[in-house]
């Protein structure tokens, strides 16, 4: 299924109720679990038929959460495949810098894996197909040639990733095992941010504007938004909340809460790099 | 003991957590002292109310985190706390650091102030100061401020513990906007996490990522109290907690 069609199907069609059966049915999806699904849904066995759904009252039906989940996917085989061929390329130095794309690596094709059985063998749903990938945004990079533009993509990818999950964060909000495990996966990406970011000099965490992120103009819709990574209220403002220890000032205010970026926002970016969906 | 009551009164955990990454023994391990092995676990059962606690030493009044969402912010409260409290002292005591860690650590201190402080703020503003925990005394006893190894093996502990509590508590949460607030946040943890590591072993960002599935560690709040109630020296009642649900690996 195409993953723009997927999106649009989400916001036109009624879903209540849709699909409960579907994911009710685990005895019939419990047979074609692999591995991987095992983990997520053999938790789930003890429980009510009915408990993933019923504690929350804004619950998702499977085909809203498997939505989610695909849009999740595709940023994962965007990182995938940006790093399968980033480490095929000999682009990495060796040393330090191999081996922490070698863990990031092979981290992100255990998300597709995960994400692709727990969409299809739990959900019962159909997992998007990986999209044709253009890394060099119709010719603006050259990633796979360039170490330091390699760096920077990397950093844009792992800083979106973490902002992605976090904006879905309520769109799951209504199966506690995909919330659970969605949050599993958005911190290791924000681990993974922090490392590239550390690799090219900068801290850690997103400290500054978009114009300190070392990335070029294009990229910098990485770090904006409708809540641009600047933000510093968070419910009320976290300046008037502070006691006076330590040394904190409005920048480590800003540094100390990341910041979500809607599915549009996302989409956005990723589509530069994004030449077809398959 | 201590440990045997709360699983005697909670069946769920006692399944979640001997399968837990998160355990009490890797929690010793780490910090490796007699006087967190001392110290009581930290939380009561939830029929303390009836029984008085059973506990090595006579317990101070326990700080009970209440109930629902509020219960929920100030368990993170409880957390901030402590990390907040750890990162001051070893600021502080800085005879310990060597080329680099002093701007990170720093940085890291104001961050989990601006937590604490927002925290503690905020769970006033929605709930009134009633309902928010009082300031509870850390105990770093087996930290040793001067040598390295400990204090980053303790942050790198902190961090990792402060990434599992958000993670295995989101499901808790009722309100959207505090699910928001606490994704806001773990991230922010989980940078530090990796921040940490990288300064004891470079490249080590994923130790405690499992291999096949690429997640990130989920624990309950019991076992999270349970493993970090030897740096705080008030006995925690988190039998308000919500009831997980079974989504612990």
């Amino acid at each position: 299924m195409n993953f723009l069609d997927l999106i649009n199907e989400l916001d036109s069609k009624d879903l209540s109720g849709e699909s409960k059966d579907r994911f009710l049915n685990r005895k019939q999806a419990l047979g074609k679990l692999t591995n991987f699904s095992k983990k997520l849904a053999v938790t789930a066995l003890p429980l009510g038929a009915m408990a993933a759904f019923s504690n929350k009252a804004q619950a998702q039906s499977t085909t809203e959460l498997a939505g989610v989940l695909n849009f999740a996917l595709t940023l994962e085989y965007l990182e995938t495949e940006y790093y399968q061929t980033g480490l095929d390329s000999g682009v990495i130095p060796d040393g330090t810098a191999l081996s922490v794309y070698q863990g990031i690596n092979a981290n992100e094709q255990a998300h597709v894996n995960f994400l692709t059985d727990v969409i299809s063998n739990v959900l019962g749903e159909e997992p998007v197909e990986k999209p044709t990938f253009d890394f060099t945004a119709d010719g603006a990079f050259a990633p796979f040639e360039d170490y330091a533009t390699f760096l920077t993509l990397s950093q844009a990818f792992e800083d979106t990733g973490v902002r992605a999950y976090k904006g879905q964060a309520g769109a799951v909000q209504g199966n506690d095992l995909v919330l659970t495990r969605a949050l599993q996966i958005h911190s290791v990406e924000a681990r993974h941010a922090s490392r590239v970011r550390e690799l090219r000099g900068l801290q850690g965490w997103i400290s500054g504007g978009p114009g300190d992120q070392k990335v070029p103009e294009a990229a910098q819709a990485v770090y904006k938004g409708a809540i641009p990574e600047t933000n510093t209220t968070q419910v009320v403002d976290v300046n008037a909340t502070l006691s006076g220890d330590g040394d904190v000032d409005s920048g480590d205010v800003a540094e100390a809460w990341d910041e979500p970026l809607t599915m549009d926002e996302v989409l956005a970016i990723g589509g530069l790099f994004i030449v077809d969906n398959n | 003991m201590s440990n045997s009551r709360n699983e005697k009164n909670n069946g769920k955990e006692t399944k979640l957590s001997s399968g837990s990454p998160f355990s009490r023994r890797k929690f010793l391990q780490y910090a490796g002292a007699s006087a967190v092995a001392a110290t009581t676990f930290g939380l009561v059962s939830c029929d303390s109310e009836d029984t008085p606690p059973v506990g090595p030493e006579p317990m101070p009044d326990a700080v009970n985190l209440g109930t629902g969402d509020v219960g929920v912010l100030n368990y993170a409260y409880a957390l901030e706390q402590l990390e907040a409290a750890f990162y001051i002292m070893a600021t502080d005591q800085n005879s310990w650091m060597s080329n680099g860690d002093g701007a990170i650590f720093e940085e890291i201190r104001d961050h989990e102030i601006a937590h604490r402080d927002w925290f503690g703020a905020v769970i006033a503003q929605v709930a009134g100061e009633d309902a928010r925990i009082p300031g509870l005394t850390p105990n770093f006893e087996s930290i040793d401020f001067s040598d390295r190894n400990s204090v980053l093996s303790t942050a790198q502990l902190l961090e990792d513990t402060g990434v599992s509590a958000y993670n295995g508590a989101g499901h808790l949460i009722e309100n959207t906007d505090y699910l928001l607030q606490a994704g806001k946040i773990v991230s922010v943890e989980a940078r530090h996490a990796s921040s940490i590591r990288n300064l004891i072993n470079p490249g080590s960002f994923y130790s405690e990522i499992q291999a096949d599935t690429g997640l990130d560690v989920a624990v309950s709040p019991a076992n999270v109290l349970s493993a970090a109630g030897g740096f705080i020296d008030n006995e925690i009642d988190a039998s308000g907690l919500p009831q997980p649900a079974d989504v612990y690996l």
